[in-house]
């Protein structure tokens, strides 16, 4: 190696360590909020809105935590977030198994214009339909309900659309020779095609899921009743008319915030590879 | 030709029974339980919705017909409603111009790193994955008067201060927070993009002596358009329907400063129980999106390669 290519290679190694210090000092400050969260839900709420500001509390109150979860039914909110999301994600997924079998596998009539019907209703806005499937519920006795929180919102297209170009992906050789067995096409489907799809169905759980657990506006409008709530919508409940309790407000927010934080830390390489999928087919 | 005759005749018989034929009841049977779902759930609420905002109905009582009349009062006499619109235009602008340089920045940045990539992915990924309500409000606490932000706004010496109660800077509070909370999707989806560039393209490029500069915004850019189309168009698409973080930290204020079409139709619909009127703030919502969308597909022309 001669004199200058070693002063070039050493000087590409700084820039690259510099390169790394930068972004990381970037990201620090990007995370900057969750770190004020915890710091402000571990102090009292006097100490919060003190001024000056201070970035560590002068003391740690880390009963908080637990004084946040039994101020407001907190479990409660916990197990109605976690009962809606889970519900809305197993029907999604049954159903979106079930539509997207008959439209990768099936023969019938009108199959291509129903599809067509499906991934239309994709470009109507959520927040559109949010006043009459409100009216509907109502007139169903649903107000207040679970099933009036969960029903509305498990019946998507994308799921169909999604699980049928998975469905598509598999050989057709492999439910042929169930077929000549004599396997029924629910059969098949169950006991073939699903657990070959187990990549696609973990998605589909994954992001609607979380789409759901992290639900604001729906929930607020149809769980009236303030034991019904959400955690999203429980959160709200700290801002009362005396004022916010601002230290038992991040405690929450910051337990709200785990599960999301959890599933995107251990399940990255499946969300990065499913963003990824979309960057591949990028409006094509 | 007399074959070709009773051909005409005799085929339209067994077509018309042939709809449920083969695997038509089977298909029935595995599409019935989405088909009633998205019927009872999708199309009649977009069904109900056009009749709605013709009525002016207000949840007790029955529904009358009133015509065009929601929307010509929404777009002559509520004095609310131009404000609300133009908010809604601003707010989308700023933050969709914002996210996508600030995201395709991070992507260019974190895919020149050589470690740790997955790393600065996941972390600016995170606030994707949780509640936008408590994003919301950790926000509301930094922007609190006398909170962090003025202190450090007091310690630069710099006029903004109670941004929150502040007419023109409360919605600047808005888009930073929701560039917070919307930045990692796009960032995430434009490193994929970047990484699929061949590495041969840019290794040749090099050789021919093209800078880094030039590198990106000839060989990376235009090889990642479609994707970064596709981020734009659904970008734009939620952030015309903002709601969450203006519910908690503005709730629309200072005066109607902050008020957005989604937070209006929210008002109106479930404060004010004006369903018919809100109904009508929906569709000119949606025809806000729909023009916004064939708007970028139209200039898509201009930038977007597809002939990799």
């Amino acid at each position: 190696m001669t004199l200058k290519s070693k002063t070039r290679a050493r000087r590409k190694l700084a820039l690259d360590i510099i390169n790394h210090a930068a972004l990381t000092l970037v990201a620090i400050a990007f995370l900057f909020p969750f770190f004020w969260m915890v710091s402000n839900a571990v102090r009292s709420n006097a100490e919060v809105t003190a001024i000056p500001v201070r970035i560590l509390p002068e003391v740690f109150e880390w009963g908080n935590f637990a004084a946040a979860w039994t101020r407001l039914p907190f479990g409660r909110f916990f197990l109605n977030s976690a009962v809606i999301a889970v519900c809305v994600t197993l029907i999604t997924v049954v159903v979106s198994c079930l539509s997207g079998y008959a439209f990768a596998r099936l023969k019938f009539r009108g199959r291509e214009t129903l599809l067509l019907g499906y991934i239309g209703t994709l470009m109507v806005p959520p927040l559109m339909l949010i006043i009459p499937l409100f009216l509907i519920v109502n007139k169903l006795g649903l107000v207040n309900t679970f099933p009036g929180v969960i029903l509305p919102i498990s019946f998507g297209t994308f799921g169909a659309f999604l699980m049928r170009q998975f469905f598509l992906s598999i050989p057709m050789e492999l439910e042929e020779a169930a077929r000549i067995d004599g396997a029924s096409r629910l059969r098949i489907l169950v006991s073939i095609i699903v657990p070959l799809s187990m990549p696609a169905i973990g998605l589909l759980s994954l992001f609607t899921f979380i789409g759901q657990w992290n639900n604001f506006l729906w929930p607020l409008i149809v769980m009236t009743g303030a034991d019904n709530a959400t955690l999203p919508v429980g959160l709200t409940l700290f801002q009362t008319q005396q004022g916010t309790q601002w230290n038992y407000l991040m405690a929450g927010a910051a337990l709200s915030m785990l599960p999301g934080i959890f599933l995107a830390i251990i399940l990255q390489k499946l969300i990065y590879n499913s963003i990824a999928l979309n960057a591949g087919m990028g409006g094509r | 030709m007399l074959g070709k005759h009773t051909d005409m005749i005799a085929r339209p018989r067994p077509r018309s029974r042939k709809w449920f034929r083969g695997e038509g009841w089977t298909a029935l049977f595995f599409l019935l339980p989405g088909l009633i779902g998205i019927v009872l759930f999708l199309v009649l609420p977009i069904l109900a919705s056009i009749a709605l905002s013709f009525t002016n109905w207000q949840l007790l009582g029955t529904p009358r017909f009133v015509g065009i009349s929601n929307y010509t009062r929404l777009f002559t006499t509520d004095p609310q409603f131009w404000t609300v619109m133009r908010n809604t235009i601003f707010f989308t602008v700023e933050y969709l111009v914002l996210n996508i340089v600030i995201s395709l920045g991070l992507a260019t940045w974190i895919s020149s790193l050589k470690i740790g990539q997955r790393w600065f992915r996941v972390i600016f990924f995170l606030p994707t994955f949780t509640p936008l309500i408590a994003v919301a409000m950790v926000w509301m606490l930094i922007f609190t008067s006398g909170g962090l932000f003025d202190s450090l706004m007091a310690a630069l010496s710099l006029p903004f201060s109670g941004v929150l109660n502040d007419r023109t800077l409360a919605m600047q509070a808005v888009v930073l927070t929701s560039i917070w909370a919307g930045v990692g999707y796009n960032t995430v989806l434009f490193n994929a993009a970047l990484d699929m560039v061949p590495a041969t393209y840019l290794e040749a490029a090099r050789i021919d002596g093209a800078t880094a500069w030039d590198r990106f915004w000839k060989i990376r850019l235009p090889l990642i358009s479609p994707t970064l189309f596709f981020g734009t168009v659904m970008t734009a698409i939620t952030s015309l329907q903002v709601f969450d973080q203006i519910f908690v930290m503005t709730k629309g204020g200072p005066g109607s400063s902050t008020a957005t079409l989604g937070y209006a139709i929210y008002q109106r619909g479930f404060q004010n129980f004006q369903m018919g009127y809100a109904s009508a703030i929906a569709w000119v919502m949606f025809a806000l999106i729909m023009a916004l969308t064939a708007l970028q597909f139209w200039f898509q022309r201009k930038w977007v390669h597809y002939d990799a």
